[in-house]
């Protein structure tokens, strides 16, 4: 499960040192976590294990703070109670220790958030030259790898502005991947997108899914969480409402909440 | 569902042929299109003629004095006074050619001129690579402008050293005592702008309360007043035995004048920079300083740019209030040589402010038109 399957016609990432797993066997380790905004709480008591190599899928209604739980595995968000622990490390308020662990988890937004002043290129190279220090020749290679993997190297000269959505969001899984990250997340990665687009970016997700990426994604496309989640999670009113094996999760699920999600959006 | 059923019958439409494009039809002619937005109706055919009518009322004597009616040669008074010349007389030339140097070089001494010379050439030399966006080395490049020849160009107009002579900044003036302050100006207080208007977001309320009151004090003061401060004030204050050179302090009274506006122009622009920037890059794991100077700054100047410019403009044109702390800059030069009864004609006074302002247009429009094809090389977010 851990290395690639050669069933695939991409160039095996083995080129370029292939995916980083964490080192301990749970990835995030989320316990009590509590959060309010202002005197509205919008997390609570929070629990959720992600173990190395998992694919959560977390759904639920809008509003229900799937991606503010997300962001809380980064530090994007802060949060008034509780414990996230990325690969060992717990996070607190130094901001040294936030840098290194954003470091080694990508993030992929609903919204791409591309640097439109930069090229596809410098966009991939920027954090791997000023955060790794990596020479910026080597940076360029590996930026071309993954570019290459999401199947746009031809693109790397222009500006975001001159791709398509989905091209975009896949500049932006590229620019993740050159940060070697352990843990990939990925926030509602296909909402913003025409509809011919959403594959396009999906089998770029289930191809890191197979390579064994550790992923956290917040989505509403069922069909990549049936194919690839390795649990499901469904939130609703800034809590964990039931987390199940995708097959049992669809067909039999167990809280009526997810019923009637379930109903809601499997017309 | 099958209640609306509809009133005509519609067939099904399958296309079978795909349209193929076919040029675009001949519009007006460009001749015939400005004749139409000129003379197409009543209103426009009297704009039309109220437009060229003052137009003519305005460009005619301009173009008269300035060429026409000019004296270009001479050597005294007496070759710009209409009884010697027998015909109204502009512009007179001769009296600038005349009074160059010290237009330009204000009091430097005569023999020591060559090394302003040197000063204007380095700069030139340094700049215009540095505008050509095809040139290399731009980090090089813009060390050696930005840091290096301020230095350089200092201790070579003070001299002092190694044999050159020693000369006072009072007897600096002209229009190198105005490229001096605008150059300095503008280098120094861009980056302090971009500081302030940095600590005026920041989350840390000290950096963020002293910014604000940086800002709104250097704003709230007329720049003449901070020059006489700097000038007549400032030395009273200091311990005795303290000299700071009065052109010193007055390029740093002009800086940080500056950079109180600039940096509520660059606020401007960190204002339409959207949270997901921010957030992208904290998601790559890059630090304040970084995501400022990488990700947020780039784009918030160049979404400024028409501000910036217009400061840096208004900035090159007020270094002549320097006048009033009794520095000479090319206007002051320009003034006090209408004392000069060797020169006094008619048409002096207008000759010589014509000069200058040809001189201020001169620089105030190639910064202009510089800056808005800077503007559209960077625009790179067009959709």
């Amino acid at each position: 499960m851990a290395r690639s399957k050669t069933e695939r016609t991409m160039p095996s990432v083995a080129t370029v040192g292939g995916i980083r797993t964490t080192r301990n066997a749970v990835a995030v380790e989320i316990a009590r976590l509590n959060k309010w905004y202002g005197q509205f709480h919008v997390l609570r008591e929070i629990n959720l294990t992600i173990e190395r190599g998992e694919r959560i899928v977390i759904c639920g209604p809008s509003g229900g703070g799937k991606s503010t739980l997300l962001r809380c595995i980064n530090r994007l968000e802060d949060w008034q109670e509780g414990q996230v622990v990325v690969d060992g490390v717990a996070i607190t308020n130094d901001l040294k220790t936030i840098d290194e662990i954003r470091r080694d988890i990508g993030m992929v937004f609903q919204h791409f958030n591309l640097f439109p002043h930069l090229t596809v290129l410098q966009n991939c190279t920027l954090a791997p030259v000023w955060v790794r220090h990596m020479p910026k020749k080597d940076a360029e290679e590996v930026a071309m790898h993954y570019l290459t993997r999401v199947r746009i190297p031809e693109q790397a000269q222009k500006y975001p502005a001159q791709l398509s959505g989905g091209q975009q969001q896949r500049v932006a899984i590229a620019r993740a991947l050159c940060m070697n990250p352990k843990i990939m997340l990925f926030d509602e990665p296909t909402s913003a997108l025409d509809p011919e687009m959403v594959k396009e970016v999906l089998d770029t997700m289930v191809d890191l899914a197979k390579d064994g990426m550790t992923m956290a994604v917040v989505s509403h496309e069922m069909g990549f969480a049936r194919q690839m989640a390795s649990r499901m999670v469904l939130m609703d009113a800034g809590q964990i409402v039931e987390i199940n094996e995708p097959a049992d999760f669809f067909e039999h699920p167990q809280h009526d909440r997810t019923k009637l999600f379930l109903s809601q959006i499997l017309h | 569902m099958m209640s609306a059923a509809p009133q005509t019958e519609h067939k099904p439409f399958v296309r079978r042929m795909m349209e193929m494009p076919r040029p675009r039809p001949m519009g007006v002619s460009p001749v015939a299109l400005v004749l139409r937005r000129m003379f197409g109706t009543p209103l426009n055919v009297f704009l039309t003629l109220f437009g060229l009518i003052v137009l003519a009322l305005m460009i005619w004597p301009t173009f008269k004095f300035l060429f026409i009616d000019a004296v270009w040669d001479g050597s005294s008074r007496i070759d710009c006074l209409p009884e010697t010349v027998k015909r109204p007389v502009g512009a007179c030339w001769p009296f600038i050619q005349a009074r160059i140097g010290q237009f330009i070089y204000g009091f430097y001494p005569q023999s020591e001129r060559w090394r302003v010379d040197i000063v204007f050439a380095g700069g030139a030399l340094l700049l215009l690579p540095l505008l050509i966006p095809r040139f290399p080395f731009k980090i090089l490049n813009a060390f050696l402008f930005f840091i290096a020849y301020p230095a350089a160009a200092f201790a070579l107009l003070v001299g002092g050293w190694f044999g050159l002579e020693y000369v006072e900044t009072r007897a600096w003036g002209g229009l190198l005592i105005t490229l001096v302050i605008s150059y300095a100006g503008i280098i120094a207080s861009l980056p302090l702008g971009m500081l302030l208007a940095l600590g005026r977001r920041s989350e840390m309320p000290i950096v963020r309360t002293l910014s604000v009151a940086f800002i709104e004090f250097w704003r709230g003061v007329p720049l003449i007043t901070v020059l006489f401060f700097a000038t007549y004030m400032l030395p009273l204050f200091l311990p005795p035995g303290w000299n700071v050179d009065a052109l010193l302090r007055v390029l740093i009274g002009v800086t940080l004048f500056s950079a109180a506006y600039l940096a509520e122009v660059i606020r401007g622009g960190l204002q339409a920079i959207p949270r997901g920037q921010y957030e992208g890059a904290s998601a790559l794991g890059l630090g304040y300083w970084k995501t400022m100077g990488l990700i947020v700054l780039p784009q918030a100047l160049k979404h400024v740019i028409p501000g910036l410019v217009n400061s840096f403009i208004a900035l090159f044109k007020d270094t002549s209030l320097v006048l009033t702390v009794s520095i000479f800059d090319l206007l002051g030069q320009v003034r006090s040589s209408f004392a000069d009864p060797n020169w006094a004609t008619p048409s002096t006074l207008f000759t010589g402010f014509a000069f200058a302002g040809i001189i201020y247009f001169a620089v105030s429009f190639s910064m202009s038109r510089y800056a808005l094809a800077m503007e559209r090389r960077l625009n790179t977010d067009i959709r």
